[in-house]
């Protein structure tokens, strides 16, 4: 332990420890941008500069250790101006279009310039020019906004291991870009939408489909449809000030009522499809000794990194489509061939927890006869937005139930929104189609929690399953590359690209606090806890939709509505 | 024997394989291991060969730097070797560095056997046929481009170290500079070199060798001045099986080019230093980090370290000490930001060139995390004589915190540009005019740039100040890697900080705020100075000067305060230090709209003297504007609204009618 004195205040810190940090512990808050818990700090923005007597200049706190008998100012006049100044010439480079920029009232740079009292333009001059890249089909990025904090490199480098963007030219040129400035379309994104959670203003930002939702609402031919992911209703309290991890599953399906949707159902039951579907497939490898181990598929930037970065590996990965294209291909043949609508007329809009989803909405291969099985995908905050727009008073709505027969879900369907959830309802349904007897306990807490692997093995009937998630697509490397070298010892393996699962997925509201999605997660367990059913195979209008229509499980028909197929995507980059 | 490489006779064993601890001394002394006369008469003689005291053939040294070479050097060569074929005359040609005396550049020696070495100067191609008449047939002095003999002072040829320009200067890194073949080591061994390294490895453990340094009191040469023998032991105390050496050769100030100079004329002692250094901390290998735009040097740096190898000099197991280590060169992109250590490892390890925050220090987590140091050209130059001539002797020379000498590289308005090394102390004044030679064209002395685009601009008020770490800081200069350029009246020190502004704007890495949105914003400022603004009328832009002249200095504190690195921190300098002795020229801008030194064109202002205009018509068919009128034989005006002050009427008129104010 050392002992310093911060504005004053005596402070006991740890060895090693931040200035940042120790201030903090006696709740001295001192600004930061480029900061990033975790990482090697990089010192770029300078705002979190603070006074130590005896040094020369200001010292940026979340770079530097505490010292014995430091005294740090961090509110002296010095730093004040110090960090006023930054503000403002990072303010003259910056459109300064809060108005009508997305991240009104929601911008690190806007609160900063409130903090700070900035009321005047010091430091005009030439402002920097970029176009808007609009290539990729989840996402924008807007450089003109950037403030090159580097966040986002660091997400996408440090955190995802991706590297899409970087930082390119130097001095007042800098720019965060792809390679050779292309586009994100023709780059290595995976379109996870973790470098918007980051990002500090919009220079980051999904790619919206909310005038398409719209236009089909008002379009009176259309019969709307929209279906809520499990991820969603645990986090969209938080644009209303509900406490983190808030259960505001009701209220969401009123308010999209209320919209104009014609009928809303729920993501969880196609999961629960999806667990029937994936686990029978599990099996049936398992049994004639196919391709192992198995990759789950319900997580579209999986699958594109797959496919652009191992195509040979594409074999392992489940032909299972994601739970929501599950259910919007259901909408358009099942259902409506059960209410007697065209299904040329059924809009089929999901509320996703996630940017890529608008990508994998858009791919050919989940597209029958020029009908896409879902036609817009909504992210929670673009969801958020619409209900500003329509007068929602979203706190005082009355809750709704989701309509069915598409509706109904069980808790293993709730858990699919966080790391481990899809493992743990697929095990469950597995133990009991290979055993013919139940799970001994539901909760299966070696795939539970934060850490990038985790791993289990489950005993059916003599023989051992050895199932791992990946918890990241930073964490993924280690895993194929066991497999291309033969010597992966795993069976069924899931893997989610955003750290934490959809609960943390890019379309998420944005925040910087990993305590909130620990809350979102729990949330999700407290579903699945109340549940009745807790078991995918417990679903009664699953079992109905199998009886009624696609007969059993990895059926012709089934295989036809529900699975897809993959591309090398690696080949066709290189092209490019 | 043509080399030291060559065994005096079978009793002789070193090679890279079976190395010898004795090999550089006995080089010298040889042979050391066994006694015979024919042998030492081999190495006495090869010893006299290398030094020039024995010679048959005349030679004739030719300075071929890339200052000499710019200046023709090439040329004269082919022109001397055309002209020995003419005569059919066997001459030796040997080519050297250079001797630091750029403006008198090309510099060519001539020794004929038993005679003095003698320097002759600015000899271009036409003067070949005539000095190759004088001095290899007539056996006399080219009397018209003599420079000075190397010999004893007589009053017909003095002695090159009485002439002005060398009197002063003391030196101990450029000695061997324009005097040996910088491509081979054998001159180099027999001028001294790696009596330094013999001695370190043989007698010095690496812990006396760091003492050694740490009491010399030796400084990086950098910019920085931290003290080398601390660096050096803060890494020698670190247990890591992996440690670093680097030589930061990556000199990017613009008019810097001591180490340029350096790595062309005297690789090898660079080498040394490098190899006295890694065995000093423990480093195993060592990277020189030379920029691309220094061809010259990376060639000659590369085949001093291939002849290191062969000699094994460099390698496993060096001069039987156990000692192993070797060096490669990486060349760099050319980025100023990259002379910065922690962006010029980022630099070698593949990274894109941006300082990280500090610390942990290179010393503690350098390239690829291991213990590293990092020092300059200069430095390395530097610890070979320290070693072998001891700290004390090293630490007599300068002032009391700064010692030794320093190699300042001179331009601008000077007499006498090129490089000196001084001992510090030495003030500014006695550079400028008895080492410089003074302002050439009678004009006066205005100020001098020295520390490069992070120093500062000193005026003659201050020009009494000793060239020493310390007392540069106070006058608001620094040391800085030696630039030293020198500007007269006809300079405009708005004009000057907006240049040294938009180098340090556009070398800015991008990577902290206030550095790569600051600068820009200071260099916007300075720029809207000379602007006029009357003509567009735009009142708000005329605004704009002022407002940002009463920013300016906080602006500059900001980013004195805040920046990540050296080069922002001190990116504010050649404002910071306009304002504080320039302060009436910058007020002369902005009130008065004038330019005494009439560089700002837009403040000038062009009029035809009535009284000497005689209508000859020139200026107004020059006028690419269209802005003097005038009748034929009648006087002629200038309509100021339409003139874009190119100057051309100024030029054109034979009878200087035009005034400029």
């Amino acid at each position: 332990m050392v002992e310093l004195i911060i504005n004053d205040i005596k402070v006991k810190a740890e060895e090693g420890m931040t200035i940042l940090d120790a201030a903090k512990s006696v709740g001295i808050h001192i600004p930061t941008l480029c900061h990033m818990k975790d990482l090697f700090p990089t010192g770029a923005c300078r705002i979190c500069v603070v006074e130590i007597e005896g040094m020369r200049g200001l010292t940026p706190s979340c770079a530097y250790p505490v010292m014995q008998g430091m005294n740090v100012k961090t509110n002296s006049p010095r730093v004040r101006i110090a960090r006023k100044t930054i503000i403002e010439l990072l303010i003259e480079n910056h459109p300064q279009d809060c108005l009508v920029c997305v991240r009104n009232k929601n911008c690190e740079l806007q609160d900063l310039s409130g903090a700070y009292s900035i009321r005047e333009h010091r430091y005009v001059g030439e402002k920097k020019e970029h176009a808007i890249d609009i290539s990729s089909a989840s996402m924008e990025r807007d450089p003109a906004k950037c403030i090159l904090c580097g966040r986002c490199v660091r997400t996408c480098g440090e955190i995802q291991k991706i590297g899409a963007i970087d930082f390119t030219n130097r001095g007042f040129v800098s720019n965060v870009t792809t390679p050779f400035n292309k586009g994100l379309n023709v780059s290595d994104c995976i379109l996870c939408g973790q470098c918007i959670l980051v990002c500090p203003t919009a220079a980051l930002r999904e790619k919206s489909h909310a005038k398409e939702v719209m236009n089909a609402i008002n379009d009176k031919t259309k019969f709307t449809i929209a279906q809520i992911a499990p991820a969603v209703r645990a986090s969209l309290g938080e644009e209303y000030n509900l406490p983190p991890g808030s259960n505001v599953t009701g209220q969401i399906i009123a308010g999209l009522k209320r919209l104009g949707f014609k009928k809303v159902f729920d993501t969880n039951f196609a999961a629960d499809l999806t667990i029937i579907e994936e686990a029978n497939e599990l099996i049936h490898r398992i049994t004639n000794n196919e391709t192992l181990p198995m990759f789950t598929s319900c997580c579209p930037s999986w699958v594109k990194y797959i496919e652009q970065n191992r195509p040979e590996l594409l074999n392992h990965v489940s032909s299972c489509k994601s739970p929501h294209e599950m259910e919007g291909a259901l909408l358009k043949t099942y259902y409506a061939k059960k209410m007697g609508i065209d299904p040329k007329n059924i809009f089929v809009v999901s509320v996703m927890p996630c940017t890529v989803k608008k990508f994998e909405s858009d791919r050919p291969e989940l597209t029958e006869e020029h009908l896409a099985d879902v036609d817009a995908v909504l992210t929670t905050r673009e969801l958020v937005r619409l209900f500003k727009v329509a007068g929602i008073d979203f706190n005082d709505l009355p809750e709704d139930d989701f309509d069915n027969p598409l509706g109904e879900s069980t808790g293993a369907a709730a858990i699919f929104g966080t790391s481990g959830g899809v493992m743990e309802a697929a095990l469950r349904t597995a133990y009991f189609k290979l055993s013919g007897s139940e799970l001994p306990s539901f909760e299966l807490n070696d795939i539970r929690g934060s850490s990038g692997i985790k791993e289990s093995s489950v005993n059916i009937n003599g023989t051992t399953i050895n199932v791992a998630v990946v918890n990241g697509i930073g964490n993924v490397g280690k895993v194929l590359d066991e497999i291309e070298k033969g010597d992966s010892k795993y069976h069924f393996i899931e893997v989610m690209a955003c750290p934490g699962g959809c609960i943390n997925g890019g379309g998420q509201p944005i925040h910087q606090k990993p305590e909130k999605v620990k809350k979102r997660v729990q949330a999700l367990y407290d579903i699945d806890d109340k549940m009745k059913n807790r078991r995918s195979h417990e679903n009664e209008s699953v079992k109905k939709i199998y009886k009624e229509f696609l007969g059993e499980p990895n059926s012709h028909l089934a295989h036809e509505i529900l699975h897809t197929t993959y591309i090398n995507r690696k080949k066709i980059l290189e092209e490019v | 024997m043509k080399s030291y490489l060559e065994k005096c006779c079978d009793q002789c064993w070193h090679s890279v394989d079976t190395p010898c601890e004795q090999f550089v001394a006995c080089c010298i002394e040889g042979p050391l291991c066994h006694k015979d006369d024919e042998c030492t008469r081999k190495y006495k003689s090869l010893h006299n060969h290398l030094k020039n005291i024995e010679h048959e053939l005349p030679i004739i040294f030719i300075g071929m730097g890339t200052c000499g070479l710019a200046s023709g050097a090439d040329k004269v060569k082919k022109t001397i070797e055309e002209e020995l074929g003419k005569l059919n005359v066997n001459v030796l040609i040997v080519p050297t560095g250079c001797i630091g005396y750029c403006a008198k550049e090309p510099i060519i020696d001539v020794k004929l056997p038993g005679k003095d070495r003698i320097s002759y100067c600015e000899v271009f191609p036409k003067d070949v046929h005539e000095l190759i008449k004088t001095t290899i047939v007539d056996r006399s002095i080219f009397k018209k481009k003599l420079l000075g003999t190397y010999g004893n002072h007589s009053e017909n040829i003095p002695n090159i170290n009485c002439t002005p320009f060398f009197k002063r200067q003391q030196k101990i890194v450029l000695e061997n500079c324009g005097i040996i073949n910088p491509d081979s080591i054998d001159e180099y061994i027999a001028y001294g070199g790696f009596k330094a390294l013999d001695k370190a490895l043989r007698i010095l453990t690496p812990e006396k060798a760091v003492m050694e340094i740490k009491e010399s009191g030796l400084r990086g040469r950098g910019g920085g001045g931290f003290s080398t023998g601390i660096k050096w032991e803060l890494a020698h105390r670190k247990d890591s099986h992996d440690k670093y050496i680097i030589c930061n050769a990556d000199e990017g100030d613009p008019g810097a080019f001591m180490d340029r100079s350096v790595l062309e004329s005297d690789p090898y002692r660079v080498i040394e230093g490098m190899i006295i250094g890694a065995y000093a901390i423990g480093a195993s290998s060592g990277y020189i980090y030379c920029r691309a735009e220094y061809p010259l040097a990376i060639e000659r740096l590369n085949r001093a370290i291939k002849k290191c190898r062969e000699y094994g000099l460099l390698g496993k197991n060096i001069l039987n000490s156990d000692f192993d280590f070797d060096l490669k060169i990486k060349k760099g992109a050319g980025a100023f930001v990259c002379g910065e250590e922690t962006a010029l490892i980022a630099s070698i390890e593949g990274k894109r060139g941006m300082p990280r925050p500090r610390p942990p220090y290179p010393s503690d987590s350098g390239l690829w995390g291991k213990p590293t140091v990092i020092n300059n050209v200069e430095t390395f130059a530097n610890v070979g004589n320290i070693i072998s001539k001891g700290a004390q002797w090293f630490s007599s020379i300068g002032t009391e915190s700064s010692k030794g000498t320093k190699v300042f590289a001179l331009s601008g308005k000077i007499a006498y540009s090129g490089l000196v090394e001084v001992p510090m102390g030495v003030t500014l004044k006695e550079i400028v005019f008895e080492i410089g030679g003074g302002i050439p064209d009678n004009k006066k002395f205005k100020a001098v740039q020295i520390g490069g685009p992070s120093g500062g601009c000193l005026p003659e008020s201050v020009i009494d100040t000793p060239v020493d770490y310390e007392s540069l800081k106070k006058v608001g200069a620094m040391m800085g890697s030696g630039g030293f350029v020198v500007m007269d009246e006809d300079t405009c020190m708005v004009d000057v900080a907006k240049y040294f502004l938009t180098f340090i704007k556009n070398e800015s890495c991008g990577k902290c705020v206030p550095c790569r949105e600051g600068t820009k914003r200071m260099l916007e400022i300075i720029e809207r100075i000379p602007v006029r603004y009357e003509t567009n009328g735009n009142k708000i832009d005329q605004l704009q000067r002022f407002k940002g002249m009463i920013h300016l200095q906080r602006l500059a504190d900001v980013i004195h305060d805040t920046s990540l690195c050296g080069l922002g921190q001190s990116a504010p300098n050649p404002i910071l230090s306009g304002l504080r002795y320039f302060r009436d020229e910058y007020e002369e801008h902005l009130f008065e709209r004038k330019c005494e030194a009439k560089v700002c064109k837009p403040l000038l202002t062009y009029e035809i003297d009535p009284e000497i205009c005689n209508g000859c018509g020139v200026c107004l068919r020059k006028c690419p504007a269209e802005a003097i009128v005038g009748e034929k034989k009648q006087v002629h005006h200038i309509i100021e609204l339409k003139c874009t002050k190119c100057g051309m009427c100024f030029e054109s008129c034979r009878f200087e009618a035009i005034n400029v104010n």
